[in-house]
């Protein structure tokens, strides 16, 4: 007989002083080969920035983490993945896994960030695929803006992200 | 063999905690199947750097906090009973006064110059982890008239798999604030809510030291196929 998991809860409002960590948010050099910005903005379902949010991103051995600030922005700098191989022979479009934290998500919150100049991977990923309807799709895709990568993460409502069960 | 575990996980959405409301999202979760997701390897936290006194909250300072000093262990496993070796476990909580060091905590109770309450270790070759510190204080909260969160410690454990990322709290056991807190009660299934309280152990108990309290933590792994309503 299986172990039941134990429950999630909130990460509440007060983690700032435990959970980030110096350089957290950048997972390799300024300038290093292939590494990018992303810079985003996590919402509510008014629309209104979550001050007291904890967003995750990893891929591989890549970790980062970034709280956000009294905007709601996060921002990381990581090495974009290459395509990765999937279940069953597919191949998975370069992405990274996204896990999101706040007071007010009594678990988290998981999902993905692909890039912008994959369109042709980004269209035969399997896991996209899976997200319906189609216009959803573009909840889990970057856009470029500059030298960065722009994704916001709403948590409700219109536009809201695409999110996955865990 | 999936377990349904959607009376023992808080849902997104439950209002009696007011900032789940515009917070949780309203579309239905997309699901993966299982190998897909659940068997993605889990982050590298091994740039959290963990240093051997992390685990004792009590000596971060150049004096000892005040409070009643406690001992917190247990193992960590995944839903198969075995240990989960070598995993990052991040603690943090309010003072023995309830008060947050966080510049965000306006509680009028004491800060301790002497307490931060954050604290990290790795689980070792037998899934347990430990931790010293101090009984954490209630504290007041504005979520409802006369809203006070019942004492806790915050958890934060990694785990192998994407799946097994756990943030959670740990409560102490016959805390009478546990019957009306909605964060808790957010937990359909009141076996599910006893899942996070410890108990009171002897033998972890020092004499002339330290209270012992045990927690077991389970992680999601192999055979938790999540099962949403």
């Amino acid at each position: 007989m299986p172990l039941t998991p134990t429950p999630s809860q909130t990460v509440g409002p007060f983690f700032g002083f435990a959970l980030p960590f110096a350089g957290g948010e950048a997972s390799l050099p300024a300038g290093a080969e292939g590494a990018v910005r992303i810079e985003g903005q996590l919402l509510d379902g008014a629309g209104q920035p979550v001050p007291d949010g904890l967003v995750e991103v990893w891929h591989a051995d890549e970790f980062a983490r970034c709280r956000t600030d009294p905007e709601g922005v996060f921002h990381f700098r990581v090495r974009k993945p290459t395509a990765a191989a999937g279940p069953n022979g597919l191949r998975q479009a370069p992405h990274l896994e996204v896990t999101v934290f706040a007071r007010g998500l009594l678990r988290q919150v998981v999902t993905r960030m692909y890039f912008p100049d994959e369109e042709p991977a980004n269209a035969a990923d399997p896991v996209l695929a899976l997200v319906e309807p189609e216009a959803r799709r573009r909840t889990l895709v970057a856009r470029a803006d500059g030298g960065v990568l722009r994704w916001d993460v709403r948590l409700q409502g219109e536009d809201e992200t695409v999110f996955f069960a865990i | 063999m999936a377990i349904e575990r959607t009376d023992f996980e808080p849902p997104y959405l439950h209002p009696d905690y007011r900032s789940t409301v515009l917070r949780a999202p309203s579309r239905p979760l997309v699901r993966l199947p299982e190998e897909w997701f659940h068997r993605a390897p889990g982050p590298a936290f091994g740039r959290i750097a963990v240093a051997p006194g992390d685990n004792d909250l009590t000596r971060q300072h150049a004096g000892e906090p005040l409070g009643e000093r406690i001992i917190v262990t247990g193992r960590v496993l995944d839903d198969d009973g075995r240990p989960v070796t070598r995993t990052l476990v991040e603690i943090w909580q309010a003072n023995s006064a309830g008060r947050y060091v966080d510049p965000g905590d306006d509680h009028p109770a004491p800060l301790d110059p002497n307490f931060t309450g954050a604290g990290r270790c790795l689980t070792d070759d037998q899934g347990q982890y430990r931790f010293v510190t101090v009984k954490p204080g209630a504290y007041p909260w504005r979520n409802h008239p006369n809203a006070w969160r019942p004492a806790h410690v915050h958890f934060s454990l990694f785990g192998p798999e994407l799946g097994s990322r756990l943030v959670t709290q740990m409560y102490f056991p016959g805390d009478p604030l546990m019957a009306t807190d909605p964060v808790l009660l957010s937990i359909p299934d009141p076996r599910g809510r006893e899942l996070l309280v410890s108990s009171f152990d002897l033998e972890t108990t020092e004499p002339e030291w330290a209270l012992g309290y045990r927690w077991d933590i389970v992680l999601r792994g192999r055979n938790a196929t999540p099962m949403e309503a």
